[in-house]
């Protein structure tokens, strides 16, 4: 693989500039996006539908055309140099994308021959991904004899192949179940600990929270926020818990501070401001004879920020 | 990518291509071979013989040429356009599109996989031609080139079909409305010495008829075109072809928007 002399570390592995996209219909999918990703960076690109999440990729991978800005991936300028800057880049996309009638191996051996590797290395190396991501016995299998999870997997492994510095995973999760998901999640920890750098768009903000350093938020082709997952969390200016009690409750207690309002007759929702301490919570229900038995988030915290977040985007708009 | 690398990309390619055809040979070798088949019984020695010669041979020696240059044509096209429209239709184009591999290497790769197939398909229907006639070659360098170059030129027409086509009906519309009324007055089946003077005018407008011509002239030593003027003409298509499918693959939004 031709690359560069050197890679300076100082250079991010992914830096966007002034990134604009409107689709032959005159939508505008991205509105001037200014994203940069450092290398060895965990980073999520969160959004909801329709944000600019995948065009984002589409054109930081070549699969969508630009109407202005820069993209640069490890310094390379994509307008100038995209083919070598390819090299640098894996990506995993949300919908499957391989011939299902191929073999399981050809397909990963197929993709290190587009990259120009030879069929030797290329075997090495689709043995050593497809028994990392449990697929190995299924290697002479046409893919679509895959499950969902499986054929998610193999995409991984095809995004491998050629060993990017730069992996990009397009919802990884959907399709996966819980346990799987886990064992995925932990397989991606430890590339990004080898120095893979990855950046991933999910739904799933217990996925982003568990994972990522850092977090860029896109609603409407604009982001709204880019930040460190800590940052973003200590932003949150409420936290919603739900308390199961131990018998119905008869009269909603009020409590100076806190938001609480009964779910059903032994639930109760309480929203504690940020920086409020729980123990007076919990005084305040001890003194009222209310006791909690279990609690729990309402949802998740990033969840929390992330609907915060959209929701004052929405009445903006 | 450098040099060797993009000869490995190719040959990936190619070799996928190969892969792909020979899977499903009973849907890409079987059938052309039982139509081709087909025509020798019936046009060749049932209709044929009572046809009498045409262009100083008899029917069957005449109509041969055409018939093998009709599979390959129609081989080398059809194994292109459906090939790059399922990788267009599933998505699999994809894993080409961010990879490194420059277009011109996609191009090679696809029309060198339907040549080969366009060859395999008109070398068995030689071989059963055999089985009708006796073929005696005029001009090996001529019939060799002439069938090489009309493969690889279909070919890319097939991937010229491919890119625009939106839907399988795209695929199937330019073969059915386009090739196949081209091909069977191409002179496969009749000179076009047996036409009146104005339709013989309006034949020389088909391409197709030069390459038919130019194969039966390396085959037969007969032809109702000039050779060198058919070369001219099988090099400029090649090259028009060549240019705009580049240009598609490069800028065409059927394929990045």
């Amino acid at each position: 693989m031709s690359e560069p002399a050197h890679i300076d570390t100082g250079i991010p592995a992914l830096k966007i500039n002034e990134l604009h996209k409107t689709y032959g219909g005159g939508f505008r999918a991205l509105k001037g996006i200014e994203l940069e990703v450092k290398q060895g960076d965990f980073f999520a690109l969160l959004g909801p539908n329709g944000a600019g999440k995948s065009t984002t990729i589409g054109i930081v991978t070549s699969l969508v055309r630009k109407s202005a800005g820069k993209v640069f991936i490890y310094g390379i300028d994509t307008d100038k140099e995209f083919s070598l800057a390819k090299q640098y880049i894996g990506v995993v996309p949300q919908e499957f994308n391989f011939n299902i009638f191929e073999k399981v191996k050809d397909i990963l051996t197929n993709q290190a021959g587009y990259y120009g590797i030879s069929s030797a290395l290329a075997e090495q190396r689709a043995e050593k991904y497809l028994r990392q991501l449990g697929l190995w016995e299924k290697r002479d299998e046409q893919s679509r004899n895959l499950s969902g999870g499986m054929k998610r997997r193999l995409m991984i492994a095809r995004a491998l192949i050629h060993e990017p510095k730069l992996l990009i995973l397009d919802e990884p999760s959907a399709g996966v179940d819980i346990e799987l998901r886990r064992s995925m999640w932990e397989f991606l920890k430890d590339i990004n600990e080898a120095g893979t750098t990855i950046i991933l768009t999910t739904h799933y903000l217990e996925e982003a929270e568990a994972l990522c350093r850092n977090i860029a938020i896109i609603n409407q082709g604009e982001i709204v926020e880019n930040t460190s997952v800590k940052k973003l969390l200590k932003k949150l200016d409420k936290e919603t818990f739900v308390l199961d009690l131990a018998e119905a409750l008869e009269v909603l207690p009020l409590i100076q501070d806190y938001e609480l309002v009964q779910v059903d007759a032994s639930t109760l929702e309480v929203a504690v401001p940020s920086g409020r301490a729980l123990n007076t919570l919990f005084d305040h229900l001890s003194r009222q004879g209310i006791q909690v038995i279990s609690m729990r988030n309402k949802v998740n915290r990033l969840e929390e920020m992330f609907v915060e977040l959209i929701g004052q985007q929405v009445e903006l708009v | 990518m450098n040099a060797q690398q993009q000869i490995v990309a190719f040959s990936t390619l190619v070799k996928k291509e190969i892969r792909r055809f020979t899977r499903i040979w009973v849907q890409t070798l079987i059938p052309p071979v039982i139509t081709m088949a087909l025509y020798f019984v019936i046009f060749g020695a049932l209709i044929g013989s009572r046809i009498g010669d045409m262009g100083g041979y008899d029917y069957m020696s005449f109509v041969v040429p055409g018939l093998i240059m009709m599979s390959v044509i129609n081989n080398s096209y059809s194994n292109v356009v459906s090939s790059f429209y399922s990788a267009k239709f599933n998505k699999s184009i994809e894993e080409l599109q961010v990879s490194p591999t420059p277009n011109y290497i996609i191009l090679a790769g696809y029309v060198c996989g339907g040549a080969l197939r366009g060859l395999l398909v008109g070398g068995i229907v030689t071989c059963v031609s055999l089985l009708f006639t006796d073929l005696k070659i005029h001009s090996p360098v001529i019939t060799v080139s002439v069938i090489f170059l009309s493969a690889v030129l279909f070919s890319i027409a097939g991937m010229i079909n491919a890119i625009f086509a939106n839907s399988f009906d795209d695929i199937s519309v330019v073969p059915t409305f386009v090739l196949t009324p081209l091909t069977y007055l191409g002179g496969v089946f009749y000179s076009i010495q047996l036409l009146p003077e104005f339709w013989q005018g309006v034949s020389h407008l088909n391409p197709i008829l030069y390459m038919v011509n130019a194969f039966r002239y390396g085959i037969l030593g007969v032809s109702d075109v000039s050779v060198v003027g058919a070369f001219i003409g099988i090099f400029i298509f090649l090259a028009i072809l060549l240019a705009y499918c580049l240009y598609l693959l490069e800028h065409c939004k059927q394929l990045r928007s």
